[in-house]
This record gives structure tokens, sequence and C-alpha cells, in this order.
């Protein structure tokens, strides 16, 4: 193809094909050349890793699958020498890592428990599957309600109320009760409600407000907390289960959901108080987020076992696990607080004058402008918060709550599966349960942050 | 119609109650009230339940006698000691973790961190690992794990792991030569005082030399040389004042040398790479803060890869780092508290532990760890914000 002149020249008329590059430029050759031995301190540093690999990898993959036992009754099935991890023991054991004591006729209890949880987490989570203010509320306001009647077994008794201190109720209606409902307490319950209203409208309306609203409100607060008690009064017909029989994957699940409910409402409210104008209020949010930022979380739990009793009323002695809860969700509010705080002060100025300029109270500038935009904002913190949170349901174990970590150091000293591997097995079981829920997390946080990313990108 | 207006916005015909200044100032006061009769409520009880139970309160009992034993202590404590000495024990134990802590989660973190964004996939994908399993166990977990997976696995003294012939690693902790001082020991440290004293010296006046003529001394061999050389020729005039005591087995256990009990080992490895994960997170986010145009400038300039990092990278990324790492090392210092679930004496462990068991003074025991570990946050923030406003951008 190419042109032959008179005088002899040869002229190409296109361009040679070029040569493929050397081999050692490309493909795994290549990149191997260029990322894993590029210099003599890469190459050892790959040497390295790699040692490092095969020391670790092989031998754990042995362990916990290859030199398995994975049927057994007791100890014998794992004392043969070079053993790996003796999962019967785990079976064995398992009822108990997550349900603890809680009596094993009662179980299909925190089995519906842990199901409805599943149930309604899950929608929650996928961003966009509809109803997502329905499913809210069912998760953080009906479930807890649940579950703690479910739990507990309810039926808890109420017994008096404001006036029942003066002996004024009880003459009139007796000790008559009604499915296990104390009569007494709830008409001392509805007359204190109605004179509650009756106070606080007389006086907004002698100082010029509108008494039949202001009256409203208070009913209102009251029903909603008469509902709240009415449910744990009822009796069910359930067996009570004590606190001090449940144990294991249970209360962390508890303590986790618990600390997550009641933190993030909490949260929010500090969060709004630090960033309020009102000096004094200002001020005691910030000593109260930095006081429980301050203190490690062992402390408080101290604080909650030995010393708020001795705060309470005399007599009045809360149960060992509510005292641990009421530390967690007051520990993690402050932290959350933090995080909350963080989405409000991304929100631009101009949002809040905006809200302002329509003519919205502060309650719904917050509630409809504000608050939307800011948590969106922080859901990964939050998320990381929450992972945090579970992570530090182990300590409880320290003021002997047997939450999973603790049944799993308590299943070690039974002589039945006391082997040489038994250790390891449960600590390796213990630890990919732990991974599994906490790395969850932080994947479902990597996700929305991604999603919410798509909407800044220019 | 704007004099029709006016009066009707100057006089406002709604309720004073709907004013944000009344509002405001109710809030507030109702706020306070609230808190107030809590706190009195909180008091009142404390008060008689105190009564009821017939505990005295005060601080009196930091003088009694504590009556037990602690298995790591820095200054001289035996069971005839008092409550008071107890508790500086149990603070200095705290102290020593944290330290010793910090010091290895740094350097773990800095090294991870970097190896996340290694070109070398082999040093990335064991980073990436190494985060991601430990940042997602209980710290808790981790201290038993070492507790009782590892240490309490180690052979018994006798069959003990030696290291160069001087370290015993064995279940019942690392025993390590200690150091013994005779008579000269102070001409060495004096001569080694004196050497430094000469190397910061030469250090800055090299800096100088160098801003001026472009060419400095080379201050590693120099400085290492100077430290090292002087010193041994001092001890060497002395007559080597300066000896190591080597443990020795004999029966069952070794003798001379200090022993590090297994828990300070567990609690410390546990804390080190617990919050040297989250290190090599804060490490890598900063890196990445730095624009890439910086390094490629440094390239540019004919700056090796270790230089570009060292000199371009590394003091840009320091202000992203500093915060976080702050928060890092109070956390790393707050989760020493979980010595108490292996049994090291830190502070929780002796005080808020042993010392409530025994004296039942809950509120001034609590009051005074909580407030302890309140003030090592305040420190080490003020620390901190000073090094950080040095670092701190200075904008034109």
């Amino acid at each position: 193809m190419s042109m032959t002149f008179d005088d002899g020249t040869f002229i190409r008329s296109e361009l040679v094909t070029p040569l493929p590059p050397p081999i050692r430029n490309v493909g795994i050759i290549g990149w191997m050349r260029e990322n894993l031995f590029s210099s003599v301190l890469n190459t050892l540093l790959t040497l390295f890793g790699l040692a490092l690999l095969v020391l670790i990898v092989p031998p754990m993959v042995r362990f916990a699958l290859i030199d398995a036992v994975w049927t057994g009754e007791n100890r014998e099935a794992c004392l043969d020498p070079g053993v790996g991890a003796c999962w019967p023991f785990i079976r064995a054991k398992f009822a108990q890592l997550i349900y603890g004591f809680y009596p094993i006729e009662e179980r299909w209890r925190p089995n519906i428990v842990f199901a409805a949880g599943a149930i309604l987490l899950v929608p929650l989570l996928v961003p966009s599957w509809p109803m997502k203010r329905l499913n809210a509320l069912l998760f953080f306001v009906v479930y807890p309600i649940i579950a703690f009647i479910l739990l507990t077994g309810g039926n808890i008794d109420a017994s008096s109320f404001l006036f029942q201190r003066f002996g004024l109720i009880q003459p009139i209606t007796g000790d008559a009760s009604l499915a296990g409902v104390n009569i007494a307490f709830w008409a001392d319950f509805v007359l204190t409600a109605l004179v509650a209203a009756a106070l606080v409208g007389g006086i907004i309306g002698l100082i010029g407000g509108n008494a039949l609203s202001a009256g409203r409100a208070v009913l209102l607060a009251f029903a909603g907390f008469g509902v709240l008690v009415l449910a744990w009064d009822i009796d069910f017909g359930l067996r009570p289960v004590e606190t001090r029989q449940w144990g294991g994957l249970l209360v962390t699940l508890v303590i986790a959901v618990t600390g997550i409910v009641a933190s993030l409402p909490l949260g929010i409210l500090l969060a709004l108080g630090r960033r309020s104008q009102m000096p004094i209020v200002r001020l005691l949010s910030i000593v109260f987020i930095e006081f429980w930022r301050g203190v490690p979380l062992i402390t408080v739990l101290f604080f909650a076992t030995y010393m708020l009793p001795l705060f309470l009323p005399q007599g009045a002695n809360p149960d060992g696990l509510l005292r641990a809860l009421v530390g967690v969700a007051l520990f993690s509010a402050a932290y959350m607080a933090e995080v909350v705080r963080g989405g409000l002060q991304a929100i631009p100025k101009g949002q809040y004058e905006g809200a302002m300029a329509v003519g919205l109270t502060w309650g719904q500038m917050m509630r409809l402008i504000v608050l939307p935009q800011a948590l969106t904002l922080v859901i990964p913190g939050i998320v990381n918060s929450f992972i945090s949170l579970f992570k530090d349901t182990t300590l409880v174990l320290i003021v002997s709550i047997f939450d999973f970590l603790g049944q799993l150091r308590a299943s070690f000293t039974d002589p039945n599966w006391a082997t040489p591997v038994t250790l390891y097995t449960g600590f390796a079981f213990a630890g990919i349960v732990y991974f599994l829920f906490c790395f969850g997390m932080s994947r479902y946080s990597l996700f929305v942050e991604r999603r919410l990313n798509t909407s800044h990108r220019h | 119609m704007s004099d029709l207006v006016e009066p009707a916005i100057g006089r406002s015909k709604t309720s004073f109650i709907n004013d944000p200044k009344v509002r405001s100032i109710g809030l507030q006061l109702i706020a306070l009230v609230l808190v107030v009769f809590l706190g009195w409520m909180f008091v009142d009880n404390a008060r008689q339940n105190l009564a009821a139970q017939k505990i005295a309160t005060g601080f009196g009992f930091l003088d009694n006698t504590a009556g037990f034993g602690i298995s790591q202590t820095l200054v001289p404590y035996s069971e005839t000691s008092t409550y008071g000495r107890a508790f500086l024990v149990g603070l200095l134990n705290t102290l020593l973790v944290a330290v010793v802590g910090i010091f290895f989660a740094t350097i773990i973190g800095f090294f991870v961190g970097i190896g996340r964004l290694s070109k070398n996939f082999v040093v990335r994908l064991l980073s990436t690992i190494y985060v991601e399993v430990i940042r997602n166990l209980p710290p808790l977990f981790q201290i038993l794990f070492w507790y009782l997976a590892v240490l309490s696995a180690m052979p018994s003294p006798r069959q003990s792991i030696n290291l160069l012939g001087e370290v015993f690693i064995s279940n019942r902790g690392i025993i390590v030569p200690r150091p013994v001082f005779e008579a000269g020991t102070g001409y060495v440290l004096w001569s080694f005082g004196a050497a430094l004293l000469v190397v910061i010296v030469l250090h800055y006046w090299s800096r100088e030399r160098r801003a001026e003529t472009g060419r400095g001394l080379p201050m590693l061999p120099i400085g290492l040389g100077l430290m090292i050389l002087v010193p041994f020729i001092a001890m060497a005039i002395t007559g080597f004042p300066i000896s190591l005591e080597r443990p020795e087995l004999k029966g069952f256990n070794f003798v001379g040398g200090v022993r590090v009990i297994p828990e300070f080992v567990a609690l410390t490895v546990a804390l080190a790479t617990y919050t040297g994960a989250f290190i090599a997170e804060n490490v890598r986010a900063g890196i990445q803060s730095v624009s890439h145009g910086q390094t490629e400038a440094a390239h540019s300039l004919g700056l090796r890869n270790g230089h570009t990092l060292r000199l371009v990278v590394i003091p840009q990324a320091m202000r992203v780092i500093i915060p976080p790492l702050t928060s890092q090392y109070l956390n790393l210092t707050k989760n020493s508290s979980l010595a108490v679930g292996i049994g090291y004496p830190d502070l929780v462990a002796v005080f808020a532990g042993t010392t409530l068991n025994q004296t039942g003074q809950a509120i001034e025991i609590i009051a005074i760890t909580m407030g302890v570990y309140l003030v090592l946050s305040i420190i080490t923030s003020v620390i901190m914000n000073v090094y950080n406003k040095r670092v701190a951008l200075v904008e034109r």
C-alpha cells in the first residue's frame, strides 16, 4: 500500500501500527511492579504484609472451620490435641447467650419482641419505603410499650397518686379492682388531671391568656401519660419476669434500643437548649452535656447503682436494670446532643429567617423547617453514636448485669465444657456477633452518607 | 392607610404572655425552679437516707486505714496506708495506663492511617482489615480477650518465653531487667543533659545557617552520636555506675527485675490498639484533606516521597488531625476505667470499687472519681487547644 516514485523514494501512506507496550508494564505484572514492588521499601512491606496474612488467615480458617468440632454432648468431644473451635459448646450455651435465665416456657415473649423489632426496624431503614412517619411512631412510641409489657409481664401495681396521700379516695372506692386495674388509683388520677387543668387554665386566663387551650393542653398531657400507665397497669395474664432473670443478647439489645429511643429526643432537646438564646437554659444544657461527656460510662453506672438510690425517696428502690438504663440514656443523650448540634449549625441562617418571615412560631420552625434538614444531615453521626452505644452496653457486666458478654464470661466457668479451646471458641463467637451488629450499622451509615451526598454534588 | 395601621403595631392587642421577652424570662424561671427543686429534693432525700442508714458524711474517711493490698503501686503503699493513699495509687495507675496507651496508640494510629492510603495493595488491605475489625468490637470485649485468651494462656514462669535473654513473658506478666543506680549516676545524667543542651543549640544554629547559606549540618548523625557518646564516656570514667539487675528463675517464680503485671499489659495493649484504629481514621481523613496539588507541587520541586509526606503533607494535615486526636486521647483515658473489668488497680477499681464497698461513702467517692475524670478532661483539652492554636492556619 505504499507509493514508490520513479527515483525509488519510498513513502509510507499510513502509520505503522504501534507495538504493544512491554509486557512488564501492563496487565497483572505491570500492576504488581507499579503497586507492590516499586521500590526496595515497598517490596519489603509487601513481603512483610504477605507473611503476616499467611501467619494470620490460614490458622484462623483452620481453627474456625477445618479443625473445628461440630458435634458433641460435652467437653469430651473437644479434648483431642490440635482440635479447633468447639462449636457444640456454643450450641449448648446458645439459649443462655440469647436469653440469659429468662424462664424457658416464657421465651416466646422475647422472641415476639425480637421479631417485632426487626419487622419495624427494616422498613424504617430503607429510605425509599413509604409511611416513615407512621413507622417511626410505631417504633419509637408503641414498640417500647409493647416490649416492656411483654418482657416484664406488665401489671405494674399503680398504687396511689396525688390525693390518696391525704387519704381522700380510698374511703369512697374501697379496694375494688378491674382486670388488675386499681380503681382508686385511676379515680385519683382523673381527679388530679381535672384539678391541674383547672388550675393552669385559671392562672393563664387570669394573666390574659387562652384559658381553654391551656386547660386542654394539660388534659392531653395527662391523657397521654395515663394511656402509658394504663397499658402497664392492666393485667394481661402474663407471668411477671424479674429483670434479674434477663440476660444475654436480650439485655444487650434492651439497653441498646432503650438508649437509642431515649437518647434521640433527649439529645435533640439538649441541642436546642444549647443553641437557645436564653442564657439560663443554655447554661444548664452546656453543664449537663459537658458533665456527662467528661466522665467515663463506668462511673455513670457506679453512680446509677450506688448513688441514685440515695437520692430517691426512702423505700423507692428502682430495679437494677432500670437504674443502668437511666445512666446509659443520660450518658448517650449528651453525646447525641453534640451530634445534633453539629447538624443545627450546618443549617444556613436563611432557613431560620425564612421560617420566621412566613410567620411560623419557634416550635413550627424547628419541627417543620430546621430539624428535618438538620437530622437528615447528621444521620451518619447518629448511627455512629448508636454504634458506640451498642459497644458500651458491654459495660453493664461490671455492675453485675449479665449482658451478652457477661453471659459468655459466665459460661466459661462451666466445668462441663472446660476444654483448652472453650475460651477461644467463645471469644470467636462473641466477636462475630458484635462485629456483625457494629459493622452492619457502620455500612448503613456509609450508605446513607453516599445517598445524601448525591444531592450536594455539583 | 399607614396612620390607621401604625397604632395597632405600637400597642399590640395580644396578651403580654405572647411577648417573646416575657416568655423567655418565664420559661427560664420555670427551668431554674425545676432544677433547683430537683436538686433540693435529691439533697433532702440523700440526707434522710444517710441518716436512716447511719452513714457519716464528709471526707474524714480518707484518713482511715485502708487495710487492703494493691497489686501495682507506683508510690510506696501497704495495707496500713490510708484510703487517701489508695486514691493516689489508683490515680497514678490510671495515669500510667493513659500515658503509655496514648503513646502507643499514636504510633499505631499514624502508621496504620498512612498505610490506609498506601499505593501498596497488601499494606492497604492489612490496614483496612485492622481498622474495620478493631473499631467494630467493644473495647471491654477486647480487654477481656487480651487478658483471658492471650495473657492467661501464656506458659508458666518455668516455661516462660524469653526475649533476647533479658525479658521473660509468662502468665504472671512480663518481667524486665531493673536498672540499678550506684554512686556516680549523677555525673552520667548530667553529661546526658549537657549533650542534650548542645544538640538543641546546634539544631537552632544549623537551622539558621541553612536559612542563610542553604546548607545545614547533618543533624541526625551528629545529634545521635553526641547523645550516645558523651554519656558513654562519662559512664566509662565513673566506672559504669548504672547496671541492670537481671531477673532469675528461682523455684516457681522470678527473683529480681521488674514485673509488669498482666492486667496492665492486657489493658494497655487493648486500649492502644483500639484507640489506634480510631486515630488511624483521623489521620487518614487529615491526609486526604490536603489537596493533591500540594503533593504534586512537592514532587515537581524534586522532593522524594518521604520528604513530601514529612515536610509538606503532614504539617498541613496536623491541623485537621489535632482536634479529633484530642478527643481520642480523652476517650482512651476514660476507657482506662474499664480496668475494673479485669482487676487492674486503676482509680475506679481501687477507689470507686474496693474503697466504696468498704466504707459505703457512695456520694463522696463517686463525686471524687467523676471529678478526677472531669479535671483530666479539662487539662487535656486545654493543652491540646494551646497546641492547636500553634499549628492553626495563620491567614493573611
